[in-house]
């Protein structure tokens, strides 16, 4: 055991830690479908917002109605089918998609950046501070985060900035904590000692010798943040508290189509595979990342 | 041991407060209109909106607020915006429902997830283990609703097991036990659809728990005894991964009454989930203050059974 560690760790000596962790999760087949599947929502999300900015709609606007063309089932024309106002549901899913990649990339930026602080501070400073900290933690814990940012963005109004504002701010508790007891572990080390006795400040400290050594786990949970405030917003939307219409997202086509769940099985079916999918490879790609981290070889 | 329990209870005392003032403050710091008829509605009088935030001390600065509200709270005066019947009692009425469902969700988790868990950790570092894990990730990544019609519409028109409220509709039954019965027949699918997040992450802590344990010296010496691996894996390994299990309910329970929302207001379920998307709905803002209070007080009482289940079996836990 101990000399196998050994061995590796100087067969990668010339391998920086940020290489190492990228060749192993490359390695991982799982990690690779899943960031496959990532980049194509991603790309999907991208060209459908760049196009409809230039005025061209592909296939259809998604805003269209036609109640001549209601309920209809998938076909070549209509590839998802149509919604109750005859509007062109493959359409809606593609704006959809920017919608959810939204919410959860700044829901989790938001979050990220008030756990870390509230985490390095109650790591680095100790005492009296991280107990009051971590008290208000523990707290917030307690409250069931769906309801919470329910009860928060119904009494605000629901809009895009609106939730994704309620979510990072509900959902920080995780990282803070994370940080937290990696700040408590590197605080002790050698090297931030040697930087305290060198006279350098608290600010320089956190930002430029902790920080990046506790990068890896961070960016874990922000991977693994993604897709819960996905699934939150979907659920928002379905309980007619997510981003309103006509805006399409994929929580408020299933919303919308849960009147004729038994005659349109399309309106169900696509957008809960396409949220399903989506936090999947999210959630896989975290774990990925976390193994690829974790692991010494 | 009984300075541990002293300090859990203090400690609770505290967060207890803190929670007070957070549900407090999220709905009254929350900007927008504290009527549940709107800002401007025309057809509300100046008197009733200056009694409405009488009765609600609207009128007061917020710290006293605070303090009325809380005294209201207690004291059982603090009354629905929608019906002005007590706060608590509306809750409290609920909450069996709740506690019927969560149980039976959390029995469920516990049961799938460290059977799961064990079987990852049994099977670490293999294809198996990597199928259990993705089983447990299209747990979380499932939404709710979702899964809810596609399994409803399958099951409804497959089975016939029920999907609304918690009783068979006009159907009188003979004894308790066979209402008792129903209750349960009732609860299956909602219960089984909530606890599929946390099979998942049951499974996760169980397998992480279990595989740090297999490498400890007491699993060799069963190993070079001879004794079977299921044996190992059951008796020695897993008996060491109680604390897990044990700390994953205080986990898993507020996201299980959170996520009752949706799952509650699909099954018309009379608990305490749905009661808070009608509140939601109304503007109730006194049941909205008190309903998130009682559910973090509720969670803060499952973490501190399961703290001091912890202590119980496990002396490391009290010294920490």
């Amino acid at each position: 055991m101990q000399g196998t560690t050994v061995l590796s760790s100087a067969s990668s000596a010339q391998e920086s830690p940020a290489a190492r962790v990228l060749r192993r999760f490359w390695s991982n087949p799982i990690a690779v479908g899943s960031f496959v599947l990532i980049l194509f929502f991603a790309l999907t999300a991208g060209i459908t917002v760049l196009l409809s900015l230039t005025g061209h709609d592909w296939p259809y606007n998604p805003n269209l109605t036609n109640l001549e063309l209601k309920l209809l089932p998938p076909s070549s024309q209509h590839w998802m089918g149509t919604d109750n106002l005859g509007r062109d549901v493959f359409s809606r899913m593609l704006h959809g998609a920017s919608i959810s990649l939204t919410v959860g990339l700044v829901a989790v930026a938001v979050s990220l950046g008030i756990g870390m602080v509230i985490g390095a501070i109650a790591g680095y400073f100790g005492g009296i501070t991280d107990q009051i900290l971590m008290r208000a933690v523990d707290a917030l814990l307690c409250f069931p985060t769906f309801f919470l940012i329910l009860t928060v963005v119904a009494l605000l109004g629901p809009s895009l900035l609106n939730i994704v504002v309620v979510i990072g701010l509900v959902s920080w508790t995780g990282t803070a904590r994370l940080v937290r007891s990696e700040f408590l572990t590197l605080r002790e080390s050698e090297y931030v000692k040697s930087a305290r006795v060198l006279g350098q400040g608290a600010f320089h400290i956190i930002t430029r010798h902790i920080l990046p050594n506790a990068a890896a786990p961070i960016l874990v949970t922000a991977v693994l943040g993604i897709p819960d405030a996905i699934l939150q917003e979907a659920g928002l939307s379905f309980l007619g508290f997510g981003v309103q219409p006509p805006q399409a997202t994929w929580g408020n086509i299933i919303a919308d189509g849960k009147t004729y769940l038994l005659d349109a099985w399309w309106l169900n079916l696509f957008p809960g595979l396409a949220i399903f999918i989506a936090s999947l490879s999210f959630y896989l790609a975290g774990d990925a990342l976390r193994e690829a981290a974790e692991s010494k070889s | 041991m009984i300075s541990f329990v002293i300090r859990r209870l203090v400690l609770s005392v505290v967060l207890l407060f803190i929670i007070s003032i957070i549900s407090f403050f999220i709905v009254t710091l929350t900007p927008g209109s504290p009527y549940p008829w709107g800002e401007l509605n025309p057809k509300i009088s100046p008197e009733v909106k200056a009694n409405f935030r009488k009765k609600f001390h609207l009128d007061r600065p917020l710290h006293e607020q605070y303090g009325l509200i809380m005294r209201d709270l207690f004291s059982g005066n603090l009354r629905s915006i929608k019906d002005d019947r007590p706060v608590m009692s509306r809750i409290l009425e609920r909450l069996p429902a709740t506690v019927a469902l969560n149980l039976t969700s959390i029995v469920i988790s516990l049961s799938f997830g460290t059977l799961l868990g064990v079987f990852a950790a049994r099977y670490a570092g293999t294809w198996k283990d990597g199928a259990g894990s993705f089983i447990a990730f299209l747990f979380i990544a499932l939404p709710g609703f979702w899964i809810t019609y596609v399994v409803v519409v399958a099951l409804v028109k497959g089975f016939g097991v029920p999907i609304l409220g918690t009783h068979s509709y006009g159907i009188e039954f003979p004894n308790a036990l066979a209402s008792g019965l129903d209750t349960l027949w009732h609860l299956l699918l909602p219960a089984t659809i909530l606890a599929l997040g946390g099979i998942a992450s049951q499974s996760r802590y169980i397998r992480a728990s279990m595989i740090e344990s297999l490498r400890e010296d007491y699993i060799r010496t069963a190993r070079s005894k001879g004794l079977y691996e299921d044996v190992i894996l059951l008796k020695h390994a897993l008996r060491n991964s109680v604390r897990p299990i044990i700390a994953g309910i205080g986990m898993v329970l507020p996201a299980l009454i959170g996520g009752a929302v949706v799952i509650e207001t699909i099954f018309a379920y009379p608990g305490m989930g749905r009661l808070g998307y009608e509140a939601v709905l109304e503007r109730d803002y006194p049941t909205l203050v008190a309903l998130n209070f009682v559910v973090a007080a509720l969670v803060l009482l499952g973490n501190l059974v399961s703290d001091l289940l912890s202590a119980a079996v496990d002396p490391r836990v009290r010294l920490e």
